[in-house]
């Protein structure tokens, strides 16, 4: 019962050290990143709603 | 035995089902810190505009800018483009670390300034300028 015990322990402590190896190597995920490339781009740049939306201020609103 | 396998498979299947979660993750760029440094950017942006645009600045290769050709800005500006273009960098490089950072990965940052070094320059505006491997190109 006792060997039993230390048995899975010792079974736990290796899988979360393959465990942890394998966390720390995860590769870089480079379509997740140009994508938050391209929002932040679209941002900073005001690609995406720069061609009608100059601040409507003063036009007279549709009736 | 029976229990130590059945441990084993419990054990094996959170770790597959944690391992699968992390396979394909957004990355998170709405931190506070990445909020700021864009916002600081999209200010600046109008000032650099028309740099761009006469090429006195130009996308370096790096994912930042650089002054590329100051001879059509009256001297009295030239200060100023030096110290937008170190503003704007300072901003570009905390906004790398923020996302790597942001994102548990520290050591991703270089990935992520090299990744958006090719997206800055693929939607740039044509007639900018950027760095190639051969020097400075039109776009």
């Amino acid at each position: 019962m006792k060997s039993n015990l230390t048995k899975s322990i010792s079974l736990l402590a290796v899988i979360a050290g393959l465990s942890a190896c394998v966390t720390i190597n995860i590769y870089f995920p480079a379509a997740a990143a140009e994508k938050a490339a391209d929002k932040i781009i679209d941002d900073v740049w005001q690609l995406k709603d720069d061609a009608q939306t100059t601040k409507p201020a003063d036009a007279p609103a549709t009736k | 035995m029976q229990k130590l396998m059945n441990i084993f498979i419990v054990v094996m299947a959170l770790f597959l089902s944690s391992s699968l979660a992390n396979a394909v993750p957004d990355l998170e760029v709405n931190t506070p810190a990445i909020s700021a440094i864009k916002n600081s950017m999209q200010a600046r942006h109008n000032q650099l505009a028309p740099h761009y645009a006469s090429g006195a600045i130009g996308l370096t290769k790096d994912g930042l800018i650089a002054v590329r050709d100051t001879t059509a800005v009256p001297l009295k500006d030239r200060q100023g483009i030096n110290a937008l273009v170190a503003a704007e960098n300072a901003d570009r490089n905390a906004l790398y670390k923020e996302i790597a950072a942001g994102n548990g990965h520290p050591e991703w940052r270089g990935d992520i300034q090299g990744t958006f070094a090719g997206r800055w320059i693929d939607k740039a505006q044509s007639g900018w300028y950027y760095q190639s491997d051969s020097g400075w190109q039109k776009k």
